[in-house]
């Protein structure tokens, strides 16, 4: 067996190319199995390069070669922050770097995915793939209902073969050698074989063979990869256009209404009209968050996030929970926890003690011991607007520089500063402007600051007097009646993001089949076998018409290591069920 | 109650310690393996007839039997003495590995792949458990100081520089897809490992079998002469590749669907994410290579190797200086 491994390759092609047959899967001709056929210049004028750029597109090496780029082209996207990921980043780096980021941002270098040279290179790939693999397609249907290939005529000359001669038990050794092609039949239909019979007749006797071929589910799942792969880009693309995700804060106690009006920011895909959202409501009843003790390991590490709400939809009202990895369903929405922090509640009232203003405001937190930073505008009833910059310590210490810092992110000891500016706050002129962004230039500092007067320090619960009789400030103490601590005095929010994404579930559908037809192009052997039985001449049995010379051959197609183990357990089985048919035989 | 967490990392420097002396014992292997081949210069001379016929039989060649064939026409085993000793130091150095992988995750009260250090511990587990499995049925102790080698730096680098306390998980991670995704990626890796290792391994063996038909003075490194040859060092390093590419490809799915629950999206080009998908894309740019012509043999041996470097810069520079979503190095 091991010598015929050393036949020369010419030869060994010479006996395949015996077994090729249309029942092969098609290759493109650079293809390890492929016809070969050098892709040559062509001389038929347009139509004859078209036909040549097409089939360089098509070829096994433009796939390898636009795969790597793929590759590579990924490569600055993970380098430079993304608008799509991290549009925080990409401002970041702009003020660092002001040269260099126009030249950079010109080449796409912030919006990898979306740049024209990327989705080029992976609209090519997939239409590389596609003219691959339509003729593949048309190609396999065929070679599924094709029969297994004529027997080669010189079997010895395949890669994994073995003869052997059998001496025969009965007179009629020809008799014997046919059935002895039905056992093998038989046998290689019960190991999941296509089988097909080709006996001849030739000048030296008769020749009786089995051809099987199994494992069409390679090239089967082969196709069925790589047009899940065409599946997933498609639906990816689709999908987006349908899908919409907006963001809201909600602070407890708030009800969110899914309204476009209600959202602060909604990103919406080409085909979602202002109809698309389902009415439902959501109250934020309460938030939970634990934090490791202080002290302990991850001292101040907060976990299970838990957005409490009671959501009404159809008229029915149910209780429920957004946490991390749990997002919440509602009609078609899934509704997920983004972040979540402060919200003191600030009342200002003026010179006469009326209020001027009252909310719960969510403040961003700075970083893990939640210090936060919140914007307080008071627009009406006021001499002039008031523009508030607020911080939040929610376990407040006072550093030897004087400056305050947060040690834990829990309410232990809040503290809130104020600094307190009146002016124009431009609110009125119709430019957009943030709520969380307080511009100070055009503004007079009244507390804080350059003003002169210290900031103001308030503990929940505490007032504190505006400078000239302007009014006061009341940090107001939510805490419900009875508690002994700070722990519930300030209300907390909730960043809630709904995302609405039908076409997620038939990317995963697709991605689930992809694989599946990976295992089975990968795993499934695709092999052809041969038995071939005829009267033994001249062998070196006693009496030379009465022995029955059997070949096995195996030929892979495609990558088959167990291929000499086949052939080697085909013989070996058959030789057991030849000696148990030849045994009944002799006791009848 | 004994600090288990210390225990821990007794365990882990046992291990490391044990691991670094079974990787002196296989060098020691392919030292001797290089003498014994010297020896002989007739098994030289009648290698080059060997490989000259098999090279040009090349890829018609299963690799069926692989290292069985090639050790059948070894004289006798005496001589992987040295290969022995590194074996069962490699078992030893596994055992303590585990118990210091278990008793980490009884410590955290939880599955030990939840931080870098985590991620490293059981990934080398697996890379060794792994090769350790694979041993059984084919005999792959030519790889042993590739394989212990890599684990003493990775598992060093992890202990010395890697190392965070048993805290509580953070949110996101409090899921099975930490369980299922971590360890599958984990798996891939070991197959990836070896199937890089023999890559290597093919390189040096097409040089000196080129080199022997070109009757070269210095043909190689001689302890090749014990190998099997290039063609079925691919046939096996190819093998390994699509378990590894397979368990992979579950990876990236397994973590879209976890990145759609935990960051409301299945897909955003988190730097994470998308060294996940270069490597992916390498090692389908691996696989095809392999069957194309011109591209079988050293240019997709160079593929695997590429893609595993890949792998390798995705768990060590990517976790540590790059920022992202997949913040859970556990370093800060
Ligand atoms: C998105 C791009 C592509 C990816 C990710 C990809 C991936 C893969 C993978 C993983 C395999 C191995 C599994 C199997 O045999 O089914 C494979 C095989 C194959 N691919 Fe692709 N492919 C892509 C594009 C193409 C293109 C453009 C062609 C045509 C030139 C192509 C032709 C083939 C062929 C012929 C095989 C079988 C190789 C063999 O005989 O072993 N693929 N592909």
């Amino acid at each position: 067996m091991s010598s015929s491994r050393s036949d020369s390759r010419t030869d060994i092609d010479s006996a395949q190319k015996d077994a090729v047959t249309s029942s092969d899967p098609l290759r493109p001709s650079d293809h390890i199995d492929g016809d070969g056929a050098a892709i040559t210049q062509p001389r038929l004028g347009f139509v004859g390069w078209l036909r040549w750029g097409w089939r360089q597109l098509t070829s096994m090496r433009t796939a390898i070669i636009l795969l790597l780029v793929l590759a590579i082209a990924a490569i600055p996207g993970s380098i430079f922050p993304q608008r799509m990921a991290d549009p925080n980043g990409v401002t970041q780096w702009e003020t660092d770097n002001p040269d260099l980021f126009p030249v950079l941002d010109a080449m796409g270098m912030f919006d990898v995915y979306l740049s024209p040279w990327f989705s080029a290179i992976y609209l090519l790939l997939f239409i590389s793939l596609v003219g691959c693999v339509i003729p593949r397609i048309k190609h396999h249907i065929k070679a599924l209902q094709a029969r297994p290939p004529r027997t080669p005529a010189r079997l010895a000359r395949l890669e994994d073969h073995r003869e052997v001669v059998r001496p025969s038990a009965g007179e009629d050794a020809d008799a014997e050698a046919s059935r002895s092609i039905d056992v093998a039949q038989k046998q290689l239909k019960a190991l999941g074989y296509r089988v097909e019979r080709y006996d001849t007749a030739t000048k030296s006797g008769r020749t009786y063979s089995v051809s099987a071929e199994r494992g069409y589910w390679r090239e089967t799942g082969n196709l069925i990869f790589h047009l899940a792969l065409v599946g997933v880009l498609i639906t990816v693309g689709v999908g987006g256009s349908f899908a919409y995700t907006g963001q809201r804060v909600v602070v407890e106690g708030q009800t969110f209404v899914n309204t476009l009006l209600d959202y602060e920011s909604m990103n919406r895909g080409r085909f979602v009209g202002d109809d698309a959202l389902s009415p439902y409501s959501m109250t934020l009843d309460s938030f939970d968050v634990t934090y490791q003790e202080y002290g302990s390991a991850a001292s101040g590490q907060a976990g299970d996030f838990s957005a409490n709400v009671t959501v009404r939809e159809n008229g029915e009202t149910r209780e429920d929970a957004v946490r991390v990895n749990h997002p919440l369903d509602i009609a078609g929405d899934k509704i997920y926890l983004l972040g979540n922090g402060y919200a003191p509640t600030i009342t200002v009232r003026n010179a006469d003690d009326e209020v001027v203003y009252s909310n719960s405001v969510p403040f961003l937190p700075q970083d893990n011991a939640l210090t936060s930073l919140g914007v307080i505008k008071v627009t009406d009833g006021m001499p002039e607007q008031l523009g508030i910059a607020a911080f939040l310590y929610p376990s407040a210490v006072k550093l030897e520089s004087g400056a305050y810092a947060s040690a834990h992110g829990d309410l232990l000891a809040p503290l809130l500063t104020l600094r307190i500016y009146e002016g124009d706050l431009g609110i009125d002129d119709g430019t957009p402007r943030s709520v969380y962004v307080l511009d100070t230039e055009e503004l007079t500092p009244i507390v804080g600051d350059e003003s002169g007067a210290p900031s103001i320090e308030l503990q929940p619960g505490e007032t504190a007097e505006l400078p000239d009789g302007r009014g006061s400030v009341t940090f107001e103490d939510e805490s419900p009646v009875g508690a002994t601590d700070f722990t519930q005095s300030v209300k907390r929010f909730a960043s809630l993001q709904v995302h609405h994404d039908a076409s997620a579930v038939w990317v995963l559908v697709f991605a689930l089949l992809a694989l599946a037809g990976l295992m089975l192009a990968l795993f499934i052997p695709r092999r052809r076998m041969w038995v071939k039985a005829s009267v033994a001449e001249g062998s070196n049995g006693s009496d030379a018409k009465s022995a029955v010379r059997l070949e096995y051959a195996g030929l892979a197609r495609g990558e088959d290591p167990t291929l000499g183990a086949a052939v080697h357990d085909l013989a070996a089985g058959h030789a057991r069920l030849l000696d148990s048919s030849s045994s009944e035989t002799t006791r009848k | 109650m004994p600090d288990l967490d210390s225990l821990s990392i007794l365990f882990v420097w046992t291990a490391i310690a044990i691991y670094a002396a079974a990787f002196v014992a296989y060098a020691f292997d392919l030292a001797r393996r290089s003498e014994v081949s010297a020896d002989a210069r007739l098994v030289r001379e009648r290698e080059a007839v060997l490989v000259g016929a098999e090279a040009s039989s090349a890829g018609a060649a299963p690799a069926g039997t692989d290292a069985a064939d090639a050790a059948s026409e070894e004289p006798a085993k005496p001589r992987y003495v040295m290969a022995r000793i590194g074996t069962a130091l490699t078992v030893l150095g596994f055992l303590f590995q585990l118990a210091a992988t278990v008793t980490r995750g009884i410590a955290a009260e939880r599955v030990p792949w939840a931080n870098l250090y985590e991620f490293a511990m059981t990934g080398t587990l697996l890379v060794v458990l792994v090769y350790l499995v694979v041993n059984t049925r084919i005999d792959l102790r030519f790889l042993g100081t590739f394989i212990t080698g890599l684990v003493v730096v990775l598992m060093g680098a992890a202990a010395i520089s890697f190392y965070v306390g048993v805290v509580p998980l953070m949110d996101p991670l409090k899921s099975v897809w930490l369980v299922i995704h971590v360890f599958v990626a984990s798996l891939a890796t070991a197959f990836f490992a070896l199937a890089c290792a023999l890559s290597v391994l093919q390189l040096m063996q097409s040089r000196r079998e080129r080199r022997l038909v070109e009757a070269a003075e210095k043909p190689g490194p001689k302890f090749l002469g014990t190998l099997p040859n290039a063609d079925r060092l691919e046939g096996m390093a190819f093998r390994f590749a699509i378990v590894g590419f397979i368990f992979w490809t579950f990876t990236l799915i397994a973590g879209a669907v976890w990145a759609q629950d935990a960051w409301g999206r299945y897909w955003g080009f988190d730097v994470k994410e998308t060294w996940t998908f270069i490597v992916w894309v390498l090692y389908a740019g691996y696989i095809h290579a392999r069957a194309t012509r011109g591209w079988r043999g050293n240019p997709s041996a160079w593929l695997s190797i590429v893609g595993f470097t890949a792998v390798i810069f995705n768990f060590t520079i990517v976790n540590v200086f790059f920022k992202g979503l997949h913040a859970y190095s556990g370093l800060s």
